[in-house]
């Protein structure tokens, strides 16, 4: 997506591609200014892309007519960062503003709008006004109104981040239950690591207007690709060296220097006690200096940072070991015995 | 005398609120249309909005009688007559249709632009947007802006009074003016006053009705 201003040609987004399976809850994370409103107001045309395609439902949005259009966004649900609700129209109202729109006739909007309040726990709230609820509830009402003409996919612009940590909570559930309940492809962007750690199945990473990296959730985490990607991750779960072990790293094995490793695990191999193996097997003295484990939906990663003394042959077989098990092992650099 | 004064204050009325009531059907639909065509907004039209913008600047600058006079020809091609109360509510319209389409233009420009974004979202038409979400939004606002127009026009019906469009403006030239009748220019110095303060006070009551969703509970 390329804009234009005076002279010079500002390329907001630039080979993207994505491919986002039925029930799937992506995410796409990045940081304010990385394009993540523009990607995601590319899917629905709300702005479009100066080239290529967005296909929803094998329908190829960007060759459609404005009517073609407007009938093709019914299929795409959207929920903002600022709710958008209407303050002259009741809850109610609200929610059947898309159906009215859709020159729905009252019965129709009654039999579509109620069973929609009562999955977002909303129908005691009906005939109140926007501005006689709290944020968590408006944005419910909101994703009450994406849901409404039952569309095939949801697009959650910064849905929760102006919410508050146990409003944020209530949301994300909300999200992930109208996933399962009505398989519901969900695509979100955010800046915060904690939705998608809490809710989404795959992520992309947008750095600069550009995809810098795409995998399943559990793998950014226990193993990043990027730079960018490294940092947030290395933000978020708060796992830095100590200083006292920084300022000893050094790049170079030498004499008398234990190696410093960075080990991260997923999944399974998360519930093993791989390292007390290692340390009866090879003879090793293990010094955990960090660790953390992250729990993602389902699932755990560990993340450590660990001082090895011993044998350097039986070090290394040690590593490969643990490499063989499935776990991540960076070497970081190495730091001289203390005495 | 009071039957005097009723018929004189019948007059009024009716020219007040017809032409409230055409500056309304009329005003309104410009005042959208220069919202949505200016400049970034999501009809962005040069085309449209500086030659209305243009005409309505320029109208709203003629001062009143000038406008009255200067219209008299337009007004006998309405009306078929350039006098009386049918015939002021002509330039009556014409003459606050500007400052009402601005009002409205205000209005609606102060609603939140992602109100139009969520509209298009669900698959909202362009004439949607406008009559669905814009205008309904702005409408506490866009009351207001009315009750004020019909105040003026209380004022510039009288104007038109000492012109021959009959009213409490006649009836003030002719009792007041021409043969000083005191008892006369007091009853209409009140009339006037209590029309103008019940019409402000039924324009802030209905304005507050359709704003009290918006306030926080």
């Amino acid at each position: 997506m390329v804009y234009k201003t005076g002279n010079t040609v500002v390329h907001t987004l630039k080979g993207i591609t994505l491919n986002i399976g039925q029930g799937e809850i992506f995410g796409i994370i990045g940081r304010s200014g990385a394009g993540k409103s523009a990607l995601i107001r590319c899917i629905n045309l709300l702005e479009s892309p100066s080239s290529g395609a967005v296909i929803v439902d094998s329908c190829n949005l960007t060759t459609l007519t404005n009517e073609g259009l407007r009938q093709a966004r019914r299929n795409i649900g959207m929920v903002f960062q600022h709710f958008n609700l209407l303050t002259s129209r009741t809850v109610y109202e609200n929610v059947a503003l898309p159906l009215e729109l859709a020159g729905c006739n009252k019965q129709q909007i009654e039999a579509a709008v109620r069973p929609i309040l009562s999955l977002t726990d909303l129908s005691d709230k009906a005939n109140l006004y926007p501005n006689q609820l709290n944020s968590p509830q408006k944005q419910k009402v909101a994703i009450a109104r994406a849901l409404v003409n039952q569309p095939k996919i949801l697009l959650c612009e910064e849905a929760t981040a102006s919410l508050d940590p146990k409003a944020k909570q209530s949301i994300l559930q909300l999200l992930s239950d109208i996933n399962t309940q009505l398989n519901l492809t969900i695509l979100l962007i955010t800046h915060e690591l904690e939705v998608i750690k809490s809710i989404c199945t795959r992520v992309a990473v947008l750095h600069e207007g550009e995809i810098i990296e795409e995998s399943t959730v559990l793998q950014l985490f226990a193993n990043p690709q990027s730079k960018p990607a490294k940092e947030m991750i290395k933000a978020a779960t708060r796992l830095d060296m100590p200083a006292a072990l920084r300022h000893r790293l050094r790049a170079n094995a030498s004499e008398n220097c234990n190696p410093i490793l960075r080990i991260s695990f997923a999944g399974s191999v998360a519930q093993q006690p791989l390292i007390a193996y290692v340390i009866q097997q090879f003879n090793l003295t293990v010094n955990i200096t960090q660790a953390h484990l992250e729990k993602i939906r389902h699932d755990t990663i560990g993340i450590m940072i660990v001082e090895i003394m011993g044998d350097g042959e039986e070090t290394h077989k040690a590593i490969q070991f643990l490499q063989h098990k499935g776990l991540h092992v960076e070497v970081l650099g190495y730091a001289p015995r203390t005495a | 005398m009071l039957q005097e004064l009723l018929n004189a204050l019948e007059e009024t009325l009716f020219m007040v609120f017809t032409a409230g009531l055409l500056t309304w059907i009329i005003g309104l639909p410009l005042g959208a249309l220069l919202s949505v065509t200016g400049k970034n907004e999501f009809l962005d039209n040069p085309l449209i909005h500086k030659p209305l913008r243009t005409l309505i600047n320029a109208t709203e600058k003629v001062p009143y009688i000038v406008f009255m006079i200067a219209i008299i020809p337009l007004t006998r091609i309405i009306i078929g007559s350039g006098e009386g109360s049918v015939a002021a509510v002509v330039p009556l319209t014409l003459a606050s249709i500007p400052y009402f389409a601005k009002f409205s233009e205000n209005a609606i420009n102060l609603v939140p632009k992602g109100l139009i974004e969520a509209a298009r979202a669900v698959g909202a038409s362009s004439f949607q947007i406008i009559y669905k979400v814009l205008i309904p939004e702005a409408l506490p606002n866009i009351i207001s802006g009315l009750t004020t127009i019909l105040t003026h026009l209380v004022g510039y019906s009288t104007i038109a009074g000492v012109l021959g469009a009959g009213g409490l403006g006649s009836l003030i030239i002719h009792k007041g003016y021409l043969s000083f009748q005191t008892d006369y220019v007091v009853a209409i110095v009140l009339t006037l006053v209590l029309l103008t303060q019940m019409i402000q006070s039924c324009g802030n009551y209905i304005a507050n009705g359709s704003l009290h969703k918006n306030s926080s509970a």
